[in-house]
């Protein structure tokens, strides 16, 4: 390996090769497409084998069932992006859920379930962020005693059982339309697009991929690390709190114990499948979206197929394989996981 | 050009094609036994893909002729290069840590016996190797615990163990102290008297007067020219090597304000390990140099200074009079006008996935946001194109990644994010290290106008022709003490012998070449 810039960059600066452009510029299409012809691949494929895939009602469900995980990933992106995880967003949900439910079932608060379960898992992010930025701990390591420990408070909090609100105030997020636009999707879409804005158009978002590229570079150009880290760590918690509520209005109950149980690992997936790389420093939360409703349009087709749910998961573990493998061949010269 | 039968190596129409472009056009070389033949051109000129189409690494274009000792040959791999004793040593070791200098020799190709790895054998067989090139460590011993130096040199045993005749050597000694540097040289000298045929590829001018016998120059992968030892210049050197003439290659058009008004007052500044106790002035519109030894505490003495490390004793302050700054972390030093380049820019400087666009403007951008932190775009953009055009950076656009760009233009993307700070005191450190030719003097040409415009420039290098080029004056480390000033008011000219008998703590009966 010697330091001398590769021979493709050499005609890229020479701008007296026209063809050298194009091809770069080629490369760079591809790369940004991403993942989509793989989601387009998919959905014609299963609109082949299922009459009913493209239609309408089958849309709706399909991306009600992607809203909670695109929420959640959204969260994971931003701390992925920074070179961390967050194992605990399942968990964190279940809690935030209970809480929502519990508090929405006193008559005087009803609607501030909402704001409580945001705040669950706005509290339950910052004991993580605070772990990891100032105590300098892994994010693996305490995202996993998170996960843990927080599936226990979810569980103590509503006593173990599963806690109900037959007249939930704010059920409508869960069941609920706008304009023939189910709450559910409105409220991914809109975390989707300001995770984008706050990633693609502010100083925060450039600090975040700066963080993730390379921490010592971010110090020493005088980017407050901590302040990052501890960002993504609480937006992380507070969109699985959001996740709480939006499953908890789905269901008019939630239980501590099974709610939200393995969320983390599909939001993990849809992000590494979205492009996101592991180490932090490059990925896009558009990226992530196509990663999630790559999920999502698997799980249900399979579903349409009639497929067993055993079958369902070892299909879906090598999609996932199969992708990332797919996506880093193509990415040959980027040598990062 | 030499061009006698004796060659022990000869390339002949070695041109190399990648998709979009040509990086060898019709290359020649040709290396004799008991010789060292240098490789010189600046980056991107095609003096690695040359190597790597001799060690098997790339095939080149049909119609390559490579012969050795007269015969044609082919290699097609790095297997065969081998087979046919040709060996190279990259700079970045190609090296197992976690196993021992034996089991690294032979890698890939273990001694066996009776079916099983031996060891014992290996380790025995490499100690007569090790003892030859006067290794101070057994066979034994665990790579991950050498120095840089020392592994260097189990790379060269690994080549010269399997009767290697063309060793191929790539900046060796970048990561090198002097000492160690001269090591290296003593040990290429006995190997080049042995009979073998040296490829030494290097930017350092003071490396080729040592060591070349004759030196051939590349140029955007052409071959320009090739030189006796006897008609060596480097005058003739820099041409071939730019194409164009680069006289006032150091420039200073500026004039050194010593005796100006003070930019920055160091007193006492210590961080109780490799700093102790250091004191000076720097001016506006001064060119300070740092010089020292490799080792000498240069680099944490700046760091210091840019609070990038915690101190434990000293004080910073600004314009002379001005209050003791509380420099704690790098946003204190920034704050203050005060920015520092690294010497690491890879490591330490720059978001090799960012684009050069994100890249210049990471640390102006919040200066540029509205309140809620929304980024300008628009003046982002037109600061990336300025800075690409001001500094003539090299790229086809401000969106590519940062980390598929030349040293050279890496170090002008990090400088432009520096300057668009407008910083009243700028600390470089290593500025120009492992960049070409071209670049470099652009880089003089750039702290020569900082200085003009008032900044006040603390440049720390190791290259001494540099040093007593571009500076006004010189400070001296040594082993973590400054001991010492040339230039300014101090009496003593610049030169080189000045600079060195300060570092060393001695002077010398001989001018040792520093990095």
């Amino acid at each position: 390996m010697n330091k001398q810039a590769s021979p493709a960059i050499t005609a890229t600066e020479n701008p007296a090769l026209p063809s050298a452009l194009r091809g770069a510029t080629g490369k760079e299409i591809i790369r940004a497409l991403g993942m989509l012809p793989v989601l387009v691949l998919l959905c014609i494929g299963f609109s082949f084998s299922s009459d009913n895939f493209f239609s309408l009602q089958n849309l709706s469900i399909m991306t009600q069932q992607a809203s909670i995980n695109i929420v959640l990933a959204a969260g994971m992106t931003f701390v992925i992006l920074t070179g961390g995880i967050d194992l605990s967003v399942g968990s964190i949900l279940a809690a935030s859920a209970v809480v929502a439910m519990l508090v929405s079932n006193f008559p005087q608060f009803g609607m501030l379930g909402i704001g409580a379960g945001l705040a669950c898992g706005l509290l339950f992010g910052l004991i993580n962020g605070v772990l990891i930025a100032f105590v300098k701990l892994p994010p693996f390591i305490v995202t996993l005693g998170s996960l843990t420990a927080v599936r226990g408070i979810a569980r103590l909090i509503g006593n173990d059982t599963t806690v109900f609100n037959p007249q939930l105030p704010f059920a409508f997020i869960g069941n609920g339309e706008v304009l023939g636009i189910p709450w559910l999707v409105i409220i991914a879409f809109a975390v989707v697009a300001l995770s984008w804005f706050i990633l693609r158009r502010t100083v925060l978002g450039l600090n975040i991929y700066s963080v993730g590229g390379n921490p010592e570079a971010a110090r020493l150009a005088g980017i407050k690390v901590w302040a990052v880290l501890l960002f993504v760590y609480c937006t992380s918690g507070l969109l699985s709190g959001l996740g709480g509520v939006m499953a908890s209005a789905r269901l008019y109950a939630a239980n501590g114990l099974q709610l939200g149980a393995s969320y983390e690992l599909d939001a993990i997936a849809a992000v590494i499948l979205g492009g996101t790389s592991f180490v932090g420093g490059t990925g896009s939360i558009l990226g992530t979206l196509i990663g999630a409703l790559i999920i999502a349009v698997l799980t249900n087709g399979l579903i349409l197929m009639g497929v067993s749910d055993i079958w369902q998961y070892i299909v879906k573990g090598l999609v996932i394989i199969g992708a990332v493998a797919l996506d880093r061949y193509r990415r040959k010269d980027s040598a990062r996981t | 050009m030499p061009d006698s039968p004796a060659a022990l190596l000869e390339l002949r129409k070695i041109s190399k094609t990648f998709p979009g472009v040509k990086a060898l056009q019709d290359v020649r070389l040709s290396a004799r036994a008991g010789h060292v033949h240098a490789l010189m051109g600046e980056n991107g000129a095609g003096k690695s893909t040359l190597m790597k189409v001799l060690s098997g690494a790339y095939m080149p274009d049909p119609g390559a002729e490579i012969l050795i000792d007269g015969k044609p040959v082919h290699i097609d791999g790095p297997l065969a290069a081998k087979n046919l004793g040709v060996s190279v040593i990259y700079q970045e070791l190609s090296l197992a840590p976690n196993l021992t200098v034996a089991e690294n020799i032979y890698m890939g190709r273990p001694l066996r016996r009776g079916g099983l790895v031996d060891r014992a054998g290996m380790a025995k067989a490499c100690e007569a190797t090790l003892q030859r090139l006067g290794a101070d460590f057994v066979a034994a011993t665990r790579v991950a615990t050498l120095s840089i130096a020392q592994r260097q040199l189990v790379e060269i045993a690994r080549a010269v163990h399997f009767d290697c005749r063309i060793l191929v050597m790539d900046e060796p000694t970048t990561p090198l102290s002097t000492h160690e540097t001269d090591r290296l040289f003593a040990l290429i000298r006995r190997l080049r008297d042995e009979g073998l045929a040296i490829l030494y590829i290097s930017h350092r001018m003071d490396e080729i007067d040592e060591l070349a016998d004759e030196v051939t120059v590349l140029r955007d992968g052409t071959y320009v020219g090739t030189l006796d030892r006897a008609e060596l210049s480097r005058d003739k050197l820099v041409k071939m090597m730019v194409g164009r003439d680069l006289s006032g290659f150091y420039r200073k058009e500026h004039h050194g304000q010593h005796t100006g008004a003070k930019a920055l007052t160091v007193r006492g500044l210590s961080d109780g390990r490799r700093v102790h106790g250091c004191s000076f002035e720097l001016h506006s519109g001064e060119v300070l140099g740092l010089a020292g030894l490799v080792g000498a505490g240069r680099t944490e003495l700046a760091r210091l200074i840019f609070g990038a490390d915690p101190r434990t004793g000293g004080e910073v302050s600004l314009n002379g009079a001005g209050a003791v700054l509380n420099i704690h972390k790098p946003i204190d030093a920034i704050r203050s006008g005060i920015l520092y380049l690294t010497e690491d820019r890879k490591g330490q400087g720059l978001f090799l996935d960012l684009s050069v666009r994100d890249n210049i403007n990471v640390m102006v951008c919040p200066r540029d946001a509205n309140a809620g932190g929304v980024m300008d775009g628009k003046r982002a953009a037109q600061r990336a194109r300025d800075a690409i055009s001001q500094l003539s950076i090299r790229v086809a656009s401000a969106r590519v990644n940062v980390g598929s760009l030349s040293g050279g233009n890496q170090q002008k993307v990090l400088l432009a994010r520096l300057l668009e700070l407008a910083p009243r005191v700028l600390i470089l450190d290593e500025p120009t290290r492992g960049v070409d030719i071209g670049a470099k003097s652009e880089i003089y040409r750039l702290i020569d106008e900082l200085a003009r415009r008032g900044v006040a420039v603390l440049v720390i290098s190791s290259e001494l022709a540099e040093v007593v080029g571009i500076c006004d004056r010189v400070i001296v480390m040594r082993e973590g003490h400054l001991v010492g000033e040339v230039g300014g008011g101090s009496g003593q000219a610049i030169t080189q012998e000045n600079s060195v008998a300060l570092a060393t703590g001695a002077v010398p009966t001989h001018t040792p070449t520093l990095h």
